[in-house]
């Protein structure tokens, strides 16, 4: 299990290898909380780095949630949320698990 | 070049050739590098150099899941990889590595995913998988693995605002520095907020200036005017073009891969060293170098530095010209890295540290992409 996405195995350089759909579950792995103006976000906003229950770690944003410290507690369960950004694209965004 | 030293083991051209719409400029790498990867009986794990043109090196590493202590991305044009051939015969030769892979690969024809893998280009890695999260440059993605290094090591903000701290007390004694003033853990922790956890004081400058290096033979160096600064050990290797990749949010593998063979080619350890600069781009970076390279425990560095080891009058002088934080950074901070150590090395550095004889310059490429170490010596 590997990522970002290629059409061949990174340990072994097997090209056999198939795509398959996470869980979508994750926990928060680190992230800075950016306060500087950037165009299509609203500061104060999160970038972070969440690890998924499968075992890769990617970039996202944590949303419908607090953008502070005392919300953002790392290893804090999430799940994913697809958010759409054109009609082509959907970003998964991550957000504070239920229960 | 030592002649019949050197030999080619597996060579290979894409599966596919002509015009190919439907891979990507860095898949055309990858697969050639899988056939000849093929071709060799090799696995990514048995290759511990790699050179590229059109492509970054940091990239193929990723990519291709190969760990490498020499790398090599000269582009000059189409014979780049006759120059790659030349470079990596003399790098076997040097022991600076066993196994090369030189990888090409251009969508020349269809135009799919060229301009620049490596970097933040449109069809690069990063651009797909990072910027739309909207990271800002260094300050939101260099910063990012932090808080795991903090809470894993229980370290506080106030032990990383202290790296500056200490930092801007060097700076005090360069005239050259852009800031002398002194400042306090309250003063960085109270500067503006960047990114959480970073303030301003934790982030290094932006400025304009320039460093050039000139080297010869050993045997040369006493027909020249200045007093020799000989290369005792060296070391590189690449990681990952995308922070959020990183193998360890604790600990840079490249720092660790780059470090350690320095010192072996040096054939000292840390108690030798009389002199080191980790390159400073954030408040973090002395910390993940520290323990990196061998000089403090896991966890342990900012205490090491909070200690006072590391400033003034301490017995591990660090970036005492000021870092990146405080003297100067004008994007590409390794060059004044190595000056500082050189002028070390020469005994005329504004801080000199006394009788030191051993300094150690260790540097970051890209946010933990990259790294490269420099054991210098003035004793021949």
């Amino acid at each position: 299990m590997y990522f970002p996405p290629r059409p061949f195995c990174p340990k072994c350089a097997c090209r056999d290898v198939s795509v398959f759909a996470a869980s979508g579950k994750a926990t928060l792995w680190s992230y800075v909380i950016h306060h500087r103006p950037m165009p299509g976000f609203k500061p104060p906003y999160s970038i972070a780095v969440v690890q998924l229950e499968e075992g890769p770690r990617m970039m996202t944003n944590i949303v419908e949630c607090e953008q502070t410290p005392e919300a953002l507690q790392l290893d804090m369960p999430l799940q994913v949320t697809f958010t759409p950004v054109s009609d082509d694209i959907s970003l998964p965004h991550f957000k504070p698990a239920e229960g | 070049m030592k002649p019949k030293s050197i030999a080619i083991v597996g060579a290979a051209e894409t599966t596919q050739m002509g015009r190919i719409p439907d891979v990507g400029q860095s898949q055309l790498h990858c697969d050639a590098a899988l056939n000849a990867m093929k071709d060799a009986g090799l696995k990514p794990g048995d290759i511990d150099g790699i050179a590229t043109a059109g492509d970054s090196p940091t990239n193929l590493a990723l990519m291709l899941g190969i760990t490498p202590r020499w790398v090599d991305g000269t582009s000059v044009g189409g014979c780049s990889f006759m120059l790659h051939v030349r470079h990596a015969a003399a790098a076997i030769n040097e022991g600076l590595c066993d196994t090369v892979l030189i990888t090409h690969g251009e969508s020349g024809r269809s135009n799919v995913g060229r301009g620049g893998m490596g970097g933040r280009g449109g069809a690069s890695l990063a651009a797909q998988f990072e910027m739309p999260y909207g990271p800002m440059g260094p300050p939101t993605l260099f910063t990012i693995p932090v808080m795991r290094y903090l809470k894993q090591y229980g370290v506080t903000e106030e032990q990383l605002a202290m790296v500056a701290v200490v930092q801007r007390e060097w700076a005090a004694k360069n005239p050259r520095a852009s800031h002398k003033d002194p400042i306090t853990v309250d003063d960085v922790l109270s500067s503006k907020m960047i990114a959480y956890p970073f303030r301003k004081l934790m982030c290094c400058l932006v400025t304009d200036g320039g460093g050039a290096l000139i080297l010869t033979k050993a045997e040369r160096a006493k027909d020249f005017p200045q007093k020799p600064v000989y290369i005792l050990g060296t070391g590189e290797s690449v990681e990952t073009p995308m922070v959020s990749q990183m193998e360890d949010f604790t600990s840079s593998k490249a720092f660790r891969v780059s470090g350690k063979k320095a010192f072996d080619e040096a054939g000292i350890g840390v108690g030798d060293v009389d002199h080191l600069m980790i390159y400073d781009a954030f408040a973090h970076l002395p910390l993940y170098g520290l323990e990196d390279l061998g000089f403090c425990d896991r966890g342990q560095a900012a205490s090491f530095i909070w200690e006072r080891n590391t400033a003034p009058g301490g017995k591990l002088p660090l970036n005492t010209n000021g870092g990146g934080l405080s003297y100067m950074h004008s994007g590409m901070y390794g060059m004044y890295a190595l000056q500082e150590s050189v002028r070390q090395m020469r005994g005329i550095a504004p801080a000199q540290v006394d009788g030191a004889k051993i300094s150690v310059a260790h540097g970051v490429g890209g946010m933990f992409a990259a790294s490269g170490t420099v054991i210098m010596t003035n004793e021949a």
